[in-house]
């Protein structure tokens, strides 16, 4: 007998199923549901960031943004596409937010601290 | 039928241990570009002049500088770049204190024969303040951006107690790597170059900047003094550079999902 003949596998895999089931017809909260559909405008960013496309991004980022302010990746994604622009204080608030929602993520820390040297040097050079 | 259903659990519970901890990331290219701190928008052309240049006799400042930033500004800047002979500045120095003070002999400081030392160069310092001279070198070349200023790039020894990473086996041969603090004897160059840009349609300066970089050798190892003058300009062109034109910081950030 395989594992997956188990009945109690079988109840487990069930009732695993079931709930994903429940989540999806919307017993969940419904801050999941705005988290999904910040999501897919988040992986929509990102696909078009890596194309270069920027601009889309940022529309989507700030979609993004809007359906679920507590998203820090959002933020995040947005701050470096205003970097990618040049518009550095939006990138400085954006970064901000990401790491207010999000104090801990290495990722948002290492980027933003990347801009934030980046920046003070370009101020330095321009004073 | 169990298969598919036990593949979609998997796969599931996969994407919540991926969102527990942080979600996918994709590390992104991001080119910042640095905007330039002098407005050139108003020139088309732009004239490395020349340098007064001293120090070392082995590398021509002058001539190794006005070449190198030509080379340079042709392939990073949108001005065209003015070729023509490197203007001789002492010269042209020298003529401009006789004439602006002819009762000036045993006066002041005479100009040196040899420019050795940066005081020696800051008794040419009166050439950048002449809007005349440069105003009529602007009208020569069709009112371009003036780039010139001085160069002393000169021999330095300097020894003392520096640090160095030595590596060690203890007895079993596993390596370690231990800061020892030695007494060295070492010689190099240092490279003073001060850059003057000139509004090439008034002959009023417009910016100007010093940077100063060395390099240090081993007493023992010998390095011709031109190419330690190119790595030290090497290390400065950028910054100078960042002056005329947009220059592009490459680095990477982390999108996050």
């Amino acid at each position: 007998m395989t594992i997956l003949g188990c009945p109690m596998f079988n109840r487990t895999t069930r009732l695993l199923v079931l709930l994903c089931v429940l989540g999806t017809l919307g017993v969940a909260p419904v801050a999941a549901d705005a988290r999904d559909d910040a999501k897919q405008q988040v992986e929509f960013g990102i696909e078009v960031a890596q194309r270069g496309l920027w601009r889309e991004a940022i529309y989507r980022w700030e979609r993004a943004t809007q359906i679920d302010p507590t998203y820090a990746a959002a933020h995040n994604n947005l701050a470096i596409a205003y970097e990618q622009d040049r518009d550095l204080d939006k990138a400085r608030a954006a970064y901000e937010r990401a790491l207010e929602l999000e104090p801990g993520n290495v990722f948002i820390t290492q980027n933003f601290e990347l801009f934030r040297e980046i920046n003070e040097r370009t101020n330095r050079e321009n004073s | 039928m169990n298969v598919p259903i036990a593949r979609i659990v998997s796969t599931l519970a996969v994407a919540a241990m991926a969102t527990a901890c942080g979600g996918s990331y994709y590390e992104i290219p991001l080119d910042t570009p640095i905007r330039p701190k002098l407005d050139v928008s108003g020139f088309e052309r732009i004239l490395v002049a020349g340098f007064i240049s001293g120090g070392s006799e082995e590398v021509d400042g002058n001539v190794e500088t006005t070449r190198l930033l030509r080379s340079q500004l042709r392939s990073q800047s949108d001005m065209r770049v003015v070729d023509t002979d490197v203007l001789p500045l002492v010269e042209v120095a020298t003529e401009s204190r006789a004439t602006s003070d002819p009762t000036a002999d045993g006066e002041g400081p005479a100009l040196p024969e040899a420019i050795l030392e940066d005081a020696d160069l800051e008794l040419y310092e009166h050439l950048f303040a002449d809007v005349e001279y440069w105003q009529r070198i602007g009208e020569e070349y069709q009112q371009p951006l003036i780039v010139t200023g001085t160069v002393m790039f000169a021999p330095q020894e300097r020894s003392g107690i520096i640090q160095r990473d030595q590596e060690i086996y203890d007895s079993l041969g596993r390596r370690s790597v231990v800061p020892v603090r030695t007494y060295m004897e070492r010689k190099g160059f240092v490279l003073k170059p001060r850059f003057v840009f000139i509004d090439g349609r008034t002959g009023a300066v417009l910016y100007s900047e010093n940077f100063r970089e060395e390099v240090l050798y081993n007493a023992n190892q010998a390095s011709p003094a031109l190419s330690s003058y190119f790595e030290l300009m090497d290390r400065l062109l950028p910054s100078f550079l960042s002056t005329l034109s947009t220059q592009t910081i490459k680095g990477t950030r982390v999108l996050l999902q």
